[in-house]
């Protein structure tokens, strides 16, 4: 077995950003959101991640403002801790050890030092029962503080965050599951209980869905499982509670909250239409329609300027008082399941999977963003529970990327299969895909499999499909006969069946003169140009799973996978088995850059992968444990760089890259040591300056600098006659010769390019405040710069200023030696990062 | 015009051609209606008829309203005026009109001080000062929006707190808050997009309902807005919601416990506050009355004769026949069609309030408030029908008619519960006696029950009362112990002659008249107790018959089942199924012996008017379907009802 060494399982974006309510800062320039095992922290107005707060070791499950300190953060997780940050700078505070899994937590201000979390009842880990308890927080200097002192608040809690909320100034606290409602006052220590009724006569779902407390009245709003939501008032009697009933949406309300002041409150649902109510005038609401997607929660922020809304699409809305969608933050979609496999498109080399309902996705892996989304159904997708809608459920595409193949289906109960064949094609001008051709029921059953023969030359582009209904069929382009108006189609070339077994895969040889098509457990191989059929291979028992053909040097290999837990490698020369080994393979594919194959293998709850050549009897590279669950979907992405490793085991992914999807729809891939580094690196530089806010000072301020700027514009350009151009500048340099995808993002070289022209007058600044101190500094860091002559131009153009810009005045001068600092420390960095980028 | 008290129901006074009744209102025990006819109308509540009627000179009289201390009522006139009446021992006198205003008054309400009055009209509400007759404030409401905004919004109705909050409902679907001593606007509430018409307060003025033209009924609470500071911060909040109605809710009351509605729907609803009541109890569960209580259709038992009655005439219909022979669950063909006989219009203005078809399909006899007449109808090849013109002056005012089996006698109940007995032969009716009880009750008899061998007469009053009349000796035999529920349906036993009476609470009573005392039977049942299911239905027996083949048998019905009781067999237990028929239908023989019970209870028909056993042992049902009654009515407002 080769040790895997230095190269390491990591996560790769795509993570789930809609698990938990998010969280708006008290200024609303941050969003924090749960994320996998960290918190993520998103800039309000750039949509961009500024940084994660990592240390979680398991699902992050709540993430809470503090209500002392503004500035903190709480984060609750499975792994039993709660953690406070301090999110601005992204430094772990203090790690509370609860020792049970923590589902959700909550605090009020006047609980002072005290949080509530909801865990298992008994510590047990597998309960089904949960209770909300409070823990009293230890004022201690340790960063790990152990707080294993529980007092129990109210039993049989739902584990759903949604579902308990603190009322009016934290007297009291609503707990709502099933059909039951708690409210627990904190004062009489007492608690009451209203039921409603199972279902009422109309069918409707009672059941409490999600509840929020008005933050200066009594009431309690709660959202119910058939739309409805009700506002409940006097519910510190037994008897004399009453509720009112507004209704508006057609399926749960899966999210409610009220605004800071409590004049409004907002609900949602899978009808992905944010509702805004007046209170006390129920009947008067707006709407804000069209959101995308379901939404899941909503949150808002402190000063009641900002909402935000998770949808169940992985995104999350921000919007401004309730009128416009300011910003997007959108992560992988992620359906119920990649129905479609994962591929890479071979033009913009992003990997597509569904996305939106009747969509494909275009997710660029280096930027971890969605591209965009391709609809496929061409339908309107109808925000409703239970509905039996179109799904895109295969997709391929040819080898150069011109042609993209896509199955949709809807089954409806009791009605027939219902499904497209569609056939688009790659349009240079708008740089997209535009339908070709659409084939109505292609086959009498479901589609099993698809793929594209890899064809040489783009004429004779060939697609075969397997069906459950015994075909495999193959589907050429054809021009048309006669009418000229109209571009050439797809038609059908071939039928093809063998003894009336069910085909489940077909495979195209890479030189593309062989097509595989398995039956059951036979693999034929067809020559797609004849369609005769050339020879069968089988390998009894159990039905072939995965075929695959070998690549370049490997070409005449052919394997399979079978449901007997069996691989089989055939040689197609001698049409004999070459070897076989018994190991229980989820998920088999090929590089198609390399003769590597990779193997999924489920053992005893966890996927192992084996990376082999299949001419080599030696794995290339294992890894144990790679995640818990199957994997079933897998890609190898092409790099756009090759790496030059030399290790034996990490030279697999010298050419491509291996990403994998969890059962828990986690994007997963293999790194190396050396990319690692290189990310780290990079990554320190990705601080992005968001600290300036737009009050009327700064607007004052930057159209003084502009005037300033306007001022200098004629001594410049005098200037930039005599002195180099910027382009030998480090800065510029750096900007021109670093790859895109690692770049920060545009915004923020722009100021640095900017910057980095300005530097003259800052510099004078500087050395006029305090003179000698500034030139030593510089002196020193002189030295250690690598182009001398560079920064000698730019001090001879920094005096060139002062004598010009003396008789004017000069703005704030120890901010702008700041920044000078800054803009050095950067430069130091560049370069030893550039210096690695180039050596690799 | 009904009246009601604890969901039971009691008297209908008939009422007159162009006599609409546009408001009611009770001062004490005495009941004032006013109409769009002008004129003030008190009422006999013993003798169900108007007693006078008073001319209130304003054009018509849109509403009424009494105050607090019974000492005036107030109309509110076509003509603008509000004209207040003093309330003298037997009549009221006209007092005073306050200031006279420009449009008319829809709705009216008086403080509970009696002080000041609102008066709700076209587009204002007007607070006038009854001591001195000046209208004080002047509130105008608000117009809807959009194209209604040139019509002019109608007060519907209007109630004065005792806070001085005066919450008015009007035609743009508004209920608002007003303060009445600085005459501003608190709150609006928009409920519907119609008209909100009708508004009922709490006694404790905690809670408000008000009724819409969509059917809705909108309840709204006086309620902190917080827990602690208990005494200020109170606002009317908007709580619940009941929909019972399909039409306009024009109607309403609010009890401690209950929301009692009606509308153009022609139904009275009876909703109870869940939050005011114990849970399942009779009072937690809701009510619909959508028929009178009391039998509109006559049936001749031997005659095979069916006789209807309308307000304003009376059908005489013949029985279809088939030849009778077929399976259970067969529909037979039908060999002569049902025939209707007669149309017989009424005389007069008043309604017709009762009649009677004879046993032998002989006589007929209906009465109005006023007069009775009583036919002879001959059956030859056609229908003649003979007024007898001579009635003896007994006959003038009666509330239930009766014929004996043999059709020889007629009873009618008269005023100050006696029954006048008259004998009818060929061509003549002689007065024979007035039978009296010797209780001080003086309400009307609402039920009359004679024997088929004709010698006992059970006579039921609406104070509960229950009298037996020996014919023979024409004379009272006895009176049943009084229970505390009002009896709606009394019958006597043709063989064993005892006496079974239903109440308004389900409770059934057997009285054996020769001992004078509850049978056997009936104190069983009395000790067992009904079972749950039993006292939870909401409609009253209306009818109690015997099945003259087996004497165990009694046969009951109310508007959506009948039941044969078969007092051979075991009551039913708390834990058994009341409704088994069909299960027991499956069964073996022996097993169905053992598993059935008493009752035996049909739910195949809906919507009863009548069921009555003929001679030759058939069954007609009368049934009226409660979507022909709603087709009748004018179509309801449009609403867009979700996923249609």
């Amino acid at each position: 077995m080769v040790e895997h060494g230095d190269i390491r399982v990591v996560h790769r974006g795509g993570s789930k950003i809609d698990f938990r309510q998010p969280v708006i800062t008290n200024d609303s320039r941050f969003l924090l959101c749960a994320s996998g095992e960290c918190v993520k922290v998103f800039s309000t107005s750039t949509e961009e991640c500024i940084h994660d707060l990592q240390g979680h070791t398991d699902l992050v499950t709540g993430v809470l403002l503090r209500p002392s300190n503004h500035l903190q953060v709480y984060s609750c997780s499975i792994d039993g801790t709660v953690r406070l940050w301090d999110f601005t700078d992204g430094i772990l505070i203090k790690t509370y050890v609860i020792g049970c899994p923590v589902y959700s937590i909550y605090a009020s201000a006047n609980h002072e030092g005290v949080i509530f979390i909801v865990v298992p009842m008994l510590g047990d880990k597998r309960s089904e029962l949960f209770q909300l308890v409070a823990v009293h927080l230890p004022q201690s200097g340790d960063q790990l503080v152990e707080s294993r002192e529980l007092s129990a608040v109210l039993s049989n809690v739902s584990s759903n965050p949604a579902d308990i909320a603190f009322g009016r100034g934290g007297e009291y606290i609503a707990s709502a599951k099933g059909l039951q409602l708690k409210v627990f006052f904190f004062k009489k220590q007492k608690s009451y209980e209203f039921s409603l009724k199972e279902d009422n006569k109309k069918g409707g779902l009672n059941t409490f869905t999600c509840v929020a407390c008005h933050p200066k009245d009594d009431c309690i709003a709660t959202g119910h499982g058939d739309g409805k939501i009700r506002l409940w008032r006097n519910f510190n009697h037994k008897k004399e509670y009453t509720y009112s009933t507004l209704h508006w949406h057609h399926n749960a309300v899966s999210s409610l909250c009220f605004t800071p002041e409590g004049t409004n409150l907002l609900s949602g649902g899978v009808e992905s239409v944010l509702v805004q109510w007046r209170y006390n005038q129920e009947s008067q609401r707006d709407f804000l329609p069209r959101l995308g997607a379901a939404i899941t929660h909503i949150a808002v922020s402190p000063d009641g300027a900002l909402f935000c809304t998770s949808h169940n699409d992985n995104k999350i809305t921000i919007i401004q008082s309730c009128v416009k969608v300011s910003a997007v933050i959108q992560g992988l979609v992620k359906g119920e399941s990649v129905q479609t496999d994962l591929i890479v498109d071979p033009r913009s080399k992003a990997l597509v999977l569904n996305g939106k309902p009747g969509h494909l996705q275009f997710y660029s892996l280096q930027r971890d963003k969605l591209l965009y989304n391709l609809d496929i159904v061409q339908q309107e997708y109808i925000h409703e529970l239970g509905l039996e809608q179109f799904e895109v459920v295969k997709a391929a595409f040819d080898a150069s990327g011109t042609w993209l193949a896509t199955v949709e289906e809807r089954k409806q109960k009791s009605a027939e299969l219902e499904g497209n064949l569609k056939l688009w094609a790659f349009d240079e001008q708008t740089q997209s895909f535009v339908l070709n051709t659409t084939i109505s029921a292609p086959h009498e059953a479901r589609i099993t499999a698809m793929c594209f023969r890899q064809a040489t030359d783009s004429q004779t582009t060939m697609l075969v499909s397997t069906s459950k209904d015994g075909h495999f069929k193959a589907w050429q382009l054809a021009t048309p006969a006669h009418t000229e108006d109209e571009g050439p189609s797809w038609s059908c070339d071939f039928v093809g069946t063998y003894h009336g077994l069910v085909p489940e895969c077909c495979c195209f040889s890479a030189d593309s003169s062989l097509l595989a098509v398995s039956f059951q457990e036979v693999v034929t191989v067809w020559s797609p140009t004849s369609w005769e059929l050339l020879t069968t291979l089988s390998q009894p028992p159990g039905a072939i799973r995965d075929l695959c053909f070998g690549r370049l040097s490997c070409s005449k290999y052919l394997l399979g996978t079978t449901a007997k837990n069996l691989l089989c490698c055939w040689n197609l020369l001698t049409c004999s088995l070459e070897w076989s080994t018994s190991m229980d393979i989820s998920l088999l594919l090929a590089d198609p850059l390399s003769e590597n194959m990779a193997a999924f293998c489920c053992q005893a709850g966890c996927t192992d992968l084996f990376v082999f050549k299949p001419s080599e009897p030696r794995p290339l590279f294992s890894h144990k444990a790679v995640c818990s669950g199957t994997v079933t979907r897998a890609v190898f992405a092409p790099r756009e760089k090759m790496l030059d490793s030399c290790e034996e085991n990490s030279q697999w992914l010298n050419r491509s890259q291996l990403h994998f999807l969890t059962q828990y729809m986690d994007l997963m891939t293999f790194t190396t040591k050396a990319e690692d580094d290189r990310l780290m690196a990079s990554s320190k530089q990705l601080v992005i300056d968001d600290s300036v806010a737009m009050t009327p000072f700064y607007l004052l301020l930057g159209k003084h600098r502009h005037q300033q700027q306007e001022n200098q514009d004629p001594m410049s350009s005098l200037s930039a006659e005599r002195t180099p151009l910027p382009q030998s500048s480090v800065a510029i340099k750096e900007l021109l010769q670093t790859p895109a995808h690692v770049l920060p993002s545009t915004s923020f070289l722009c100021s640095m390019f900017v910057q980095s022209l300005l530097i003259s007058v800052t510099d004078l600044s500087g050395c006029r405040e305090n003179n000698k101190k500034a030139e030593e500094e510089m002196e020193s860091e002189k030295e250690e710069e690598d182009s001398e002559e560079e920064m000698e131009s730019s001090i001879v153009r920094s005096e060139q200023a002062a004598v010009s810009v003396q008789s004017a005045e000069c703005a704030a001068p120890a901010l702008t030696k700041a920044q000078v600092r800054e803009l050095r420390r950067l430069k130091k960095l560049d370069h030893s990062w550039l210096a690695g980028l180039l050596d690799s | 015009m009904c009246m009601q008290r604890l969901m039971e129901f009691r008297e209908v006074i008939p009422g007159r051609d162009g006599r609409a009744v546009e408001a009611l209102c009770w001062v004490g025990q005495r009941l004032f209606s006013a109409g769009l006819n002008g004129e003030i109308t008190e009422y006999d509540l013993e003798n169900l008829k108007p007693q006078y009627v008073i001319e209130a000179y304003g054009g018509p009289i849109w509403t009424i309203s009494c105050n607090n201390q019974g000492t005036h009522l107030a109309v509110g006139c076509e003509d603008g005026t509000v004209k207040l009446f003093e309330i003298l021992k037997e009549k009221i006198q006209f007092q005073r009109n306050l200031d006279r205003q420009k449009s008319r008054i829809i709705s009216l309400s008086w403080h509970p001080s009696g002080a000041r009055i609102a008066a709700g009209m076209m587009d204002m509400i007007r607070i006038f000062d009854t001591e001195t007759g000046r209208a004080t404030h002047r509130l105008l409401v608000e117009r809807g929006v959009g194209a209604s905004k040139s019509r002019e919004v109608v007060v519907w109705s209007i109630a004065f707190l005792s806070n001085n909050t005066i919450v008015s409902g009007d035609s743009a679907g508004k209920v608002q808050i007003w303060d009445g001593l600085m005459g501003t606007l608190v709150r609006t509430h928009l409920v519907t997009k119609w008209d909100v018409l009708a508004l009922a307060v709490s006694q404790d003025e905690s809670s408000l309902i008000a009724g819409t033209s969509e059917g809705t009924i909108v309840q709204f609470q006086f309620l902190s807005s917080t827990m602690d500071r208990q005494d200020r911060d109170h606002e009317w909040v908007r709580t619940r919601t009941f929909k019972n109605h399909s039409h306009d809710v024009k109607a309403l009351a609010l009890t401690d416990t209950a929301v009692v509605s009606g509308g153009m729907d022609t139904q009275l609803v009876v909703h109870p506050l869940l939050d005011k009541v114990e849970k399942n109890t009779q009072e937690a569960a809701q009510r619909k009355i959508a028929f009178p209580h009391r039998s509109l259709v006559g049936c001749a038992k031997k005659a095979g004769l069916l006789l209807f009655q309308f307000p304003d005439h009376l059908e005489l219909w013949r029985l279809g026949e088939s030849d009778g022979n077929g399976k259970p669950g067969d529909s037979l063909t039908v060999k002569r069609k049902p025939e209707k006989l007669l149309q017989l219009k009424r005389k007069g203005e008043d309604h017709i309030c009762c009649s009677a078809l004879s046993p032998c399909g002989g006589w007929l006899v209906y009465s109005t408030v006023s007069s009775v007449r009583l036919y002879k109808l001959q059956h030859n090849n056609n229908i003649s029908v003979n007024k007898v013109s001579k009635l003896p002056k007994e006959l003038r005012s009666v509330h239930q008619l009766c014929f004996s089996a043999d059709s020889s006698k007629l009873f009618a109940s008269s005023s100050q519960s006696s029954v006048v007995v008259v004998a009818l032969n060929q061509l003549e009716c002689k007065y024979l006696q007035t039978l009296r009880h010797k209780s001080d009750s003086r309400q009307p008899i609402h039920l009359l029950s004679p024997s088929d061998d004709g010698k006992w007469l059970a006579a039921a009053n609406t104070d509960c009362q229950i009298h037996v009349y020996n014919l023979h000796k024409m004379k009272l035999h006895c009176s049943v112990p009084v229970y505390s529920s009002c009896p709606t349906a009394v019958a006597i036993h043709p063989t064993t002659n005892n006496l079974i009476s239903v109440h308004a609470d389900q409770q059934i009573f057997e009285f054996s008249l020769q001992q004078k005392e509850y049978t056997e039977w009936s104190r069983k049942l009395q000790k067992q107790g009904l079972h749950g299911l039993w006292l939870k239905r909401d409609t009253p027996v209306t009818s109690v018959g015997f099945n003259p083949k087996n004497p165990t048998h009694i046969i009951l019905n109310d508007t959506f089942m009948f039941c044969i009781i078969d007092q051979s067999l075991p009551l039913p237990e708390s834990s058994t199924i009341l409704y088994n028929q069909m299960t027991l239908r499956s069964l073996p023989a022996p097993e169905r012996t053992r598993q059935s019970h008493a009752f035996k209870i049909c739910k195949n028909f809906q919507h009863v008017l009548s069921m009555s056993l003929l001679d030759d042992l058939s069954l007609v049902v009368v049934e009226r379907p409660l979507l022909d009654v709603m087709a009748q009515l004018p179509p309801p407002v449009r609403q867009k009802k979700f996923a249609t």
